[in-house]
């Protein structure tokens, strides 16, 4: 098999150093079997560029580090095989989310904000008995709610969002699907009218124009069209008739 | 001093994993300021990586009923090959159920019993109660007497960081993240914080606390095939030992887990086995029985990694262009099982490996997966050597895994000893007067900036970074492996000394300012150097072989001689740690038959 050579171009930008400003820089790397851009960006590193900065973790498709544009598109790179790639990949930093340098972005804070903003714990008035054994809960609800919290704050749903893109107040899909982890939850006690309050509005569940990219984009394939859905049915069933 | 930018708090957390963010709740529930430090935010931690469980003896599922903590006590120490302290597994096994029981308090979804009868892959019928229905579930995990492990599909380390970062953020607990510790400030008797690193800036900022809790996980990337994430470096291991008066324990014992994806190490988690999967090799004859009849897949991990390296240097496994493997088959088990229980293996195999694993079989082979060794602590988390200094979780040597730990004990050591020694912090912070040394702060301040500066500043002419951390990758999966021997330490030790002084030389090919990645390793790399001399070092001079540590010119374990722990303390300027023993304590249980393995089997031979 021929090995192809890789046209790498990727987004170069230092905020310690604004005078120089943001470029494009090409670097050519070898193909090898099972290439990933983890595999690709560290080899790049390595051997050719030191300075490049970008985030891996787990490089497992678990962690959530490494969302970037690859052509154009919000991608896990850990996970993006070269082979499904044309010989010509274009990097690009994600959206929305604030620079630290060339590929790495500051998701981080903002989903500290996000988890913040919509309360995301459970809300009880019971206090932890530890000689008491735990409540019983039904398995399917447990599923139910683990489907939903599969979300690896990764970004992608929201670097593809029209709406996130515009105003930077929305909550995103990664936002709404974490309410709806929390409205299938038994242990939160938040009502209908709770949850109203802090997404029944424009930057929370009435400001998805339901073009559903974030869908489109989710790595982990969450369903979230149901989910966008689920909370916004609800959500107009609170508005129109005050909740519960 | 003003140059400086300089933090208080009450309590420095040096990691924002399960271990750390469940330290600091706890010190935070007693009224104490924490703030924890992290590399990345903390959800990315290496916590969420794990898959498979937390070992609690619940009872509640057919499997384990009649379990109880004497049993998983037994199972923890007989796991450890007699290495652990059997204080802190007492203590550890007591805690564990309701430590489990407060996640699910705060939000994890544990998986909960189901009644009714169903049939295992070995074709047994098992019956699951209706008085434990809706109870929290348990699955098998390699060494257990009990299906004891708990968990959340095959997601359980990344519920459980959730449920525990989502406390943290509801108890507004400081979190500084992108932030790296790259020394203890002390005096030789006492901790008093940190300086650390803004990995955004480059910029240097001193910490100053009354306690300091290193929770940073493990080193596995010193070792060149890894399950660990890339940022598991053993920074905070190695910062400890820098002080000179901080020794590691144990550092000689490193677990090798039998299944990672070959040849990208992402791990393929023991639930696979404990679910039913099996291991194959070329022929795709099931050898684990061969060797091991009774626990077959589910013996410990060190028994099971070395049987599979037996088999493969027998010329069973099967050959490729980049190396060795066996299979690990989980086809019997059922797409709709893989799909839900497994579905974390599935879409590891789809996106790495191109393989569907319900219609195919898994490349496998052993890897570089946990260290059992780490900052020695007291049962209280307090490291040996300095006050107001605690560690907790794989950064620790507590020690509750001794020589060989069991699949589902480290996360839910990292919760449990997190509860424990953030309540023991807690109490050293009411017991203890702030104090902000200013001369000591400037000092460590300033000896840091200087080796950022020299580094900076060195000529174009000096040591490669990577080649010098690849040659130490090598050498420690070459030489330092699961199978030992005293001609190959011995080669290591020199290798890894001469690599020392090399990376005392480094030069950096780029610029090095603000958030540079090559000053990043080029910073870690001695200390990382010198961790993988602990281990070699410690393996060369410890002639036994006790669970993971297994020397083929020393194959039996020797109670007589090596019942010990190693400490490795490098007091500055030696070019070796200074290796000392301490008895192992043995509360309940003396040393015995594990069970299996090649000691159990061999005592059987001879029958």
């Amino acid at each position: 098999m021929i090995r192809r050579t890789l046209t790498i171009e990727v987004f170069r930008f230092n905020p310690q150093t604004p005078d120089i400003k943001p470029y494009m820089e090409t670097y050519t790397v070898k193909e090898v079997p099972n290439m990933t851009l983890f595999v690709a960006l560290n080899t790049i590193r390595e051997e050719q560029d030191p300075s490049l900065m970008f985030d891996f973790v787990c490089r497992a498709a678990i962690c959530g580090s490494c969302a970037m544009l690859v052509n154009g598109r919000p991608r896990l790179a850990c996970k993006t095989l070269t082979k499904t790639l044309p010989s010509h990949i274009k990097l690009l930093p994600l959206p929305v989310f604030k620079l630290i340098g060339d590929l790495s972005v500051d998701t981080g804070t903002w989903f500290r904000h996000l988890n913040l903003k919509t309360q995301a714990w459970i809300h009880t008035d019971k206090t932890f008995d530890p000689k008491a054994i735990e409540e019983r809960m039904d398995n399917e609800t447990a599923l139910k709610i683990y489907e939903a919290e599969r979300c690896i704050e990764c970004g992608c749903c929201v670097a593809g969002c029209a709406t996130a893109n515009i105003r930077d107040d929305f909550l995103g899909a990664a936002g709404l699907n974490k309410i709806a982890r929390f409205m299938v939850d038994p242990r939160d006690k938040r009502s209908d009218q709770n949850f109203f309050e802090v997404i029944g509005t424009d930057e929370g569940v009435f400001g998805c124009m339901g073009l559903m990219a974030c869908d489109d984009n989710c790595p982990q394939e969450l369903p979230l069209q149901m989910q966008l859905a689920f909370v916004r049915r609800r959500m107009a069933m609170t508005g129109i008739f005050g909740g519960k | 001093m003003s140059l400086f930018n300089i933090h208080l708090t009450d309590v420095l957390v040096i990691g924002a994993g399960l271990a750390g963010e469940r330290a600091a709740v706890e010190a935070a529930s007693f009224g104490c300021d924490v703030t924890i430090l992290s590399l990345v935010p903390p959800r990315r931690s290496h916590s969420t990586a794990a898959q498979g469980g937390m070992q609690a003896s619940l009872g509640n599922c057919a499997k384990g009923l009649g379990d109880n903590p004497d049993i998983h006590f037994e199972d923890t120490v007989k796991g450890s090959d007699w290495g652990c302290e059997q204080d802190v597994a007492r203590l550890f096994v007591n805690v564990a159920p309701i430590a489990i029981r407060q996640l699910a308090f705060w939000g994890v979804p544990w998986n909960r019993v189901v009644a009714g009868k169903r049939k295992l892959p070995d074709g047994s019928i098992i019956e699951e109660l209706k008085e434990k229905e809706g109870l929290i579930t348990a699955r098998a995990f390699g060494g257990t007497a009990k299906w004891r492990t708990c968990y959340t599909s095959d997601g359980t380390g990344h519920s459980v960081q959730y449920t525990m970062d989502s406390i943290v953020v509801k108890l507004g607990v400081t979190v500084h993240d992108r932030i790296e510790a790259m020394a203890l400030i002390h005096d030789g008797e006492r901790c008093y914080g940190a300086v650390a690193r803004d990995l955004r800036t480059g910029e240097l900022r001193a910490y100053v606390s009354k306690a300091t809790v290193i929770a940073t996980g493990g080193y596995g990337r010193i070792y060149g095939i890894s399950t660990n994430a890339v940022i598991n470096e053993g920074t905070g291991m190695a910062i400890a030992q820098d002080t000179g008066v901080v020794p590691l324990g144990n550092m000689e014992a490193v677990q090798f887990h039998p299944t990672g994806l070959f040849p990208v190490w992402i791990l393929i988690t023991e639930g696979a086995r404990g679910d039913g999967g099996y291991l194959l090799d070329k022929n795709e004859h099931r050898f684990m029985p061969d060797y091991e009849p009774v626990k077959k897949e589910l013996a410990s991990r060190d028994v099971v990694s070395r049987c599979m390296i037996q088999h493969m240097r027998k010329g069973f496994g099967v050959e490729t262009d980049m190396g060795t493997h066996l299979w690990l088959d989980i086809r019997h088990l059922g797409a709709k099982h893989i799909h839900t229980n497994l579905r974390e293996i599935d879409n590891i195999c789809k996106n790495f490996a191109g393989i569907d694993p319900v219609k195919e079989l898994i490349p496998v082979r052993p890897t570089q997966h946990y260290s059992m060794g780490g900052i020695r602590t007291n049962i209280d988390g307090h490291a040996y050597g300095l006050k107001g200094l605690f560690a907790a979780g794989e950064a620790s040597c507590w020690d509750l895994h001794g020589f060989n730990r069991l699949g589902g004990n480290s996360l839910a050591e990292t919760i449990v000893m997190g509860l424990i020694v953030g309540e023991k912090v807690a109490e050293y912070t009411e017991g203890t007067e702030f104090v902000l040394p200013q001369r000591l702060v400037q000092d460590h301040m300033k000896k840091q900036q200087e080796r950022i500066d020299k580094l900076i500043k060195a000529s174009n002419n000096g040591e490669n970074v990577y080649e010098l951390r690849r040659k130490m990758e090598e050498t420690l999966m070459e030489k330092v492996g699961i199978f030992r021997n005293g001609k190959d330490l011995e080669e290591a030790v020199h290798t890894l000394q001469d690599l020392l002084k090399r990376s005392q030389n480094i030069s950096l090919r780029s610029s090095g300012k603000g958030a540079n990645p090559e000053l990043a390793s080029a910073l870690r790399l001695p200390g990382m150097i010198r961790l993988a001399l602990s281990i070699a070092y410690g393996a060369l001079m410890r002639t036994e072989s006790r669970g993971s540590h297994a020397r083929e010119d020393y194959p039996q374990r020797d109670d007589v001689n090596w019942l010990k722990r190693t400490l490795a303390t490098w007091p500055e300027g030696n070019e070796l740690p200074e290796l000392s023993y301490e008895p192992v304590t043995i509360t309940e249980l003396p040393p015995g038959d594990r069970g299996y393995g090649e000691a159990s089997q061999s005592g059987k031979s001879k029958e």
